[in-house]
């Protein structure tokens, strides 16, 4: 029997995942991917959780997220876009001017 | 074995391998690929809780959308580098630990005392049918999009709209960064 912590858990495993991966990663774009393994996670905790109390609300609530990991990653790839113009490398360490 | 209980163990063990691949891989383009299959087995398991809506809207928004997204930015980006430079950063050895500890921390609260009530779940009734009524009438719409779709357009119309709006603020600002030159712009 698959139960609500099964879910949960599996969420938490996937966005501790998605942590390590923007912690350790250089890469922008790799850092990027892991916030969205971070909002995946998120969104099955959602739907988990909709699904235990018998509430449509975590769907709409997931269909908010997903709206918006949708429009962070444009944005995210315009930044990283213009950032590798700017210094012809997308690795975080190379972005470091205001670094004290 | 209930089918279900085997799916749920297959799209799990995809969804943790994926997420692995996407964090442990050297070149973005195969952490993009392994995204790509983690993004399907949430789908899956989206299906697997009655979500079918949402996972349908997984595989194409991230699965069709943001991938093809991420896999023109790796084109444009074009990133070549030598095997032996270090793909994780300076920290790396204390952001792990950090990892690590983050997952004893939620993990310790979710195996304590009742997070959650534990119990069956319950009736799903709700996410897959819509009861409309008015003063004279009682409809029920059988189907999980359906369902979704009320709420939606009845329960979050102002949030809805203000999605819409938000989709065109990024989409002018990705345009407004990606141009080539920002001088010529104003």
């Amino acid at each position: 029997m698959i139960t609500l912590t099964h879910y949960v858990g599996l969420s938490f495993l996937l966005f501790s995942i998605g942590v390590t991966g923007v912690l350790i990663r250089r890469n922008l774009l790799t850092v990027l991917m892991s916030i969205e393994l971070m909002l995946n996670a998120v969104n099955l905790n959602l739907i988990a959780f909709s699904r235990q109390l018998g509430d449509l609300n975590g769907h709409l609530f997931a269909i908010f997220i997903i709206t918006v990991a949708a429009g962070e990653a444009a944005i995210g790839l315009a930044i990283i876009v213009s950032l590798y113009r700017l210094k012809g490398s997308v690795n975080l360490d190379d972005a470091a001017e205001m670094k004290g | 074995m209930d089918p279900s209980v085997f799916f749920f163990w297959v799209f799990a063990a995809i969804t943790v391998v994926g997420a692995l691949g996407v964090i442990t891989m050297r070149q973005p383009l195969h952490s993009a690929l392994f995204l790509l299959l983690t993004f399907l087995a949430v789908a899956g398991l989206f299906i697997l809780q009655h979500a079918e809506f949402l996972a349908a809207v997984q595989v194409l928004v991230y699965a069709g959308g943001i991938m093809v997204l991420f896999l023109f930015t790796i084109m444009l980006v074009n990133v070549r580098r030598q095997a032996k430079e270090p793909f994780v950063n300076r920290r790396a050895g204390i952001a792990v630990l950090a990892g690590f500890f983050l997952f004893l921390l939620v993990g310790g609260v979710l195996t304590g005392p009742a997070l959650v009530k534990k119990g069956p779940p319950a009736d799903p009734a709700a996410l897959k049918t819509t009861v409309i009524e008015n003063s004279t009438a009682r409809v029920v719409v059988p189907g999980n999009s359906e369902a979704v779709a009320w709420g939606l357009y009845r329960d979050y119309l102002l949030p809805f709209e203000v999605a819409s709006v938000f989709l065109l603020v990024a989409m002018i600002g990705a345009v407004v960064l990606g141009k080539r030159s920002l001088e010529k712009f104003d």
